[in-house]
């Protein structure tokens, strides 16, 4: 399957219908890296023609600004709506949420405004439209599966239906967490939290999480979110259910149902 | 006699409202001494924002017991206080119950319904006593609340009950006056609450009565008039400004941070020195961030005056919930704390005179700031839409572009980001190798 960049797309004089922003964790963590696969391969089985910007895409500067650094925020996000514009980019879908919240919410302010869809609600309009066809006894029938709110998808963005909405076209018993939707429990990543030491506690924020999603009973964590998908993995591998109890992304979930 | 009680009240009345008018130009200022900040735009939504949020307080039924208790607790509150038009009308006229031959059998209609809210308010706060001392809910009981805070609390609550109790004993008193034929009580039906509890003064003479119902009467009022002073010193002003809150509060999606132009025109001066606005005047320079109150937004300290310490924010963050530092409501304790100091060196020294403190370090610590994981719980949780982590993001800026102070697992997540254009260390080539696994 040819993936193509916006560069090649450009030389070619088309136009794609959107780019496939991969962000960091889902072009360099290994993990993650499955969930670009899963999705580029979804995007391919129904003809949607799209591209990515390949070694032009460089960090939203998420990490950077609420670790406080808004220099190097505005310095990336200077340089990436500087190659976007100049692509003349309009619609923009990604995996990840925290991208997602800096194209929705932040860039716009910067000259940086387009269309943007969290790969979740991509999905679910595609199933929606028909244009994804879901297997008759899936993989995922009748699996006991939770869902985790990321918190720049669910509080940030107030979107909680449409992962929701994919998950149940899979015919399946989820079961939310005692913590779900607005009131749900952040993973522990988020706000540059991902790349240092947790300061001194109790316990640990994904430990926390990871002990709710498994009271559920669900063999499935479902995440829309690269970063919690690490923590959550580790949460549950810290009350060692690695063996019975696995994290995915919702991208996955559907690439390994469709027909 | 009359006229003695008459000038008294109107004393009484005039002092304490010119001292609350004082302390409410007082609290203005300090607000005003925040940075500008525009928020007037969309006054639709705004006012959307305030009839549901503050008068509806929608978000309080996330918790439905609290909520209900509260809500007898509001309603009683703000319309008994149409009976305190009555009552400061009979104090300054030196008349007694002037609205019953104006209102006929509707008086004791309303004053029914008063006492009946009456009797929640009561029966609410007593419930709120009990489960701040002997339940000790949890949120209601951290190391933030220790000392002031928590004697705020019962204070307030105890002012109700007891304002409260002598609105019921003072129209007891009154209706048995009634009964007795008293001069100068004014025959009403009995009142819906009261008229059952005659018969606990049915031994006493009209002069005991006349007593009990007269220091009801100056109790109530003074405590009413006393409340109101109170009020601008305690948490419990959230009664008033939980709607300039809702009204002013971000109607942006709570996952925006907001934009810093100074740095994004620094930025643009670097990259395309034509297109980045021109420097006009002196520019005045302004902290990065922010590391005392002054730096911080007015809304922000419109947040700090708002809080009513009730402790949903902090029982919903994650970094608190494992037993990190941080607390958003202490943040918001704090910078209210900060800035009423800052306000009493202005009222001592006519400007600020420095002080050699600031909210970040002296008040508020390197390492709560450090624990937010920015999720917005404490955004989502705060019935009177208090923002506590746009105050953690300024300091956190500060921290990082004013004194190069961050860990240094973010120093080196940076300069990843500079150098590998990643916040881990990979090659920027590698970017795209997934692509030639895709089957």
């Amino acid at each position: 399957m040819p993936i193509k960049s916006m560069a090649e797309y450009a030389a070619s004089g088309e136009t794609p219908e959107i780019l496939f922003w991969v962000g960091c964790a889902g072009s360099f963590d290994q993990r993650a890296q499955k969930v670009t696969k899963a999705f580029a391969q979804i995007l391919d089985k129904v003809g949607i023609k799209f591209a990515i910007l390949g070694k032009e895409e460089i960090c939203t500067g998420d990490p950077a600004r609420r670790a406080g650094n808004e220099f190097l925020f505005q310095m990336m996000a200077y340089n990436n709506i500087h190659t976007l514009n100049g692509y003349g980019i309009k619609k923009v879908v990604t995996i990840c949420p925290h991208c997602f919240n800096v194209f929705k919410n932040e860039y716009p302010a910067l000259g940086g405004t387009y269309e943007v869809m969290h790969h979740t609600t991509f999905l679910q309009q595609l199933i929606n439209d028909g244009r994804i066809k879901l297997k008759d006894g899936g993989a995922f029938k009748g699996k006991r599966i939770t869902y985790h709110d990321s918190c720049y998808l669910g509080r940030g963005n107030n979107i909680y239906e449409a992962p929701r909405e994919v998950l149940e076209a899979f015919d399946n018993e989820l079961i939310e967490m005692k913590k779900c939707r607005s009131n749900g429990m952040c993973c522990g990543a988020g706000g540059a939290q991902m790349f240092k030491e947790e300061e001194a506690g109790t316990s640990r924020v994904n430990f926390e999480r990871a002990e709710q999603a498994l009271e559920t009973g669900a063999t499935i964590v479902a995440s829309n979110c690269p970063f919690c998908m690490t923590m959550l993995t580790d949460g549950i591998k810290n009350k060692e259910k690695e063996d019975s109890v696995k994290v995915m992304d919702i991208a996955e979930m559907v690439a390994m149902s469709m027909e | 006699m009359h006229v003695v009680q008459q000038i008294l009240f109107i004393a009484l009345a005039a002092v304490s409202i010119y001292i609350f008018a004082k302390k409410i130009k007082e609290m203005r200022r300090n607000i005003l001494l925040g940075r500008d900040e525009d928020l007037t735009d969309n006054p639709g939504q705004r006012w959307k924002n305030m009839v549901l949020l503050a008068l509806g307080q929608k978000k309080m039924f996330k918790k439905p017991l609290p909520a209900f208790l509260h809500l007898a607790v509001y309603a009683g509150f703000v319309i008994i206080n149409a009976e305190i038009l009555e009552i400061l009308l009979d104090g300054i006229f030196g008349v007694h119950r002037l609205f019953v031959p104006v209102l006929g059998n509707l008086y004791s209609w309303l004053i029914g319904f008063f006492e009946i809210l009456a009797a929640l308010v009561l029966i609410a706060c007593l419930i709120f006593l009990v489960r701040r001392n002997i339940l000790k809910v949890r949120r209601l009981n951290m190391a933030e609340l220790k000392g002031w805070p928590r004697n705020d609390a019962n204070l307030i609550l105890i002012t109700e009950v007891v304002l409260m109790s002598l609105f019921l004993i003072m129209n007891t008193a009154d209706l048995s006056l009634q009964a007795l034929g008293a001069e100068h009580y004014t025959a009403t039906s009995p009142f819906w609450i009261t008229g059952h509890l005659t018969g606990l003064f049915s031994g006493c003479s009209a002069t005991t009565l006349i007593v009990i119902e007269r220091t009801c009467w100056w109790l109530h009022i003074i405590g009413v008039f006393f409340f109101l002073n109170y009020l601008p010193y305690s948490k419990h002003f959230h009664i008033v400004l939980a709607f300039p809150n809702a009204y002013y509060s971000k109607l942006n999606a709570n996952g925006e941070i907001k934009n810093m132009p100074e740095i994004q025109n620094e930025v643009l001066y670097m990259m395309e020195p034509d297109k980045a606005p021109a420097v006009t005047g002196e520019q005045e320079h302004k902290r990065f961030g922010a590391k005392d109150v002054t730096d911080l937004s007015w809304k922000n300290l419109l947040d700090a005056y708002s809080c009513t310490e009730c402790g949903r924010c902090t029982s919903e963050c994650p970094a608190n919930q494992t037993g990190k530092k941080l607390s958003p409501r202490k943040i918001m304790m704090d910078t209210r704390d900060r800035l009423e100091e800052v306000g009493k060196n202005i009222n001592a020294n006519k400007e600020f005179k420095e002080d050699g403190k600031t909210l970040l370090n002296d008040y508020i610590t390197v390492e709560e700031l450090r624990a937010c994981t920015t999720c917005q719980a404490c955004v989502d949780a705060c019935p009177v839409m208090i923002d506590p982590l746009s105050i953690i993001m300024q300091l956190r800026r500060n921290l990082v572009m004013e004194e190069s102070n961050a860990p240094q697992e973010w120093n080196m997540m940076f300069g990843n980001i500079e150098n590998n254009m990643a916040p881990w260390k990979f090659s920027p080539d590698d970017r795209d190798a997934w692509v030639n696994d895709v089957a």
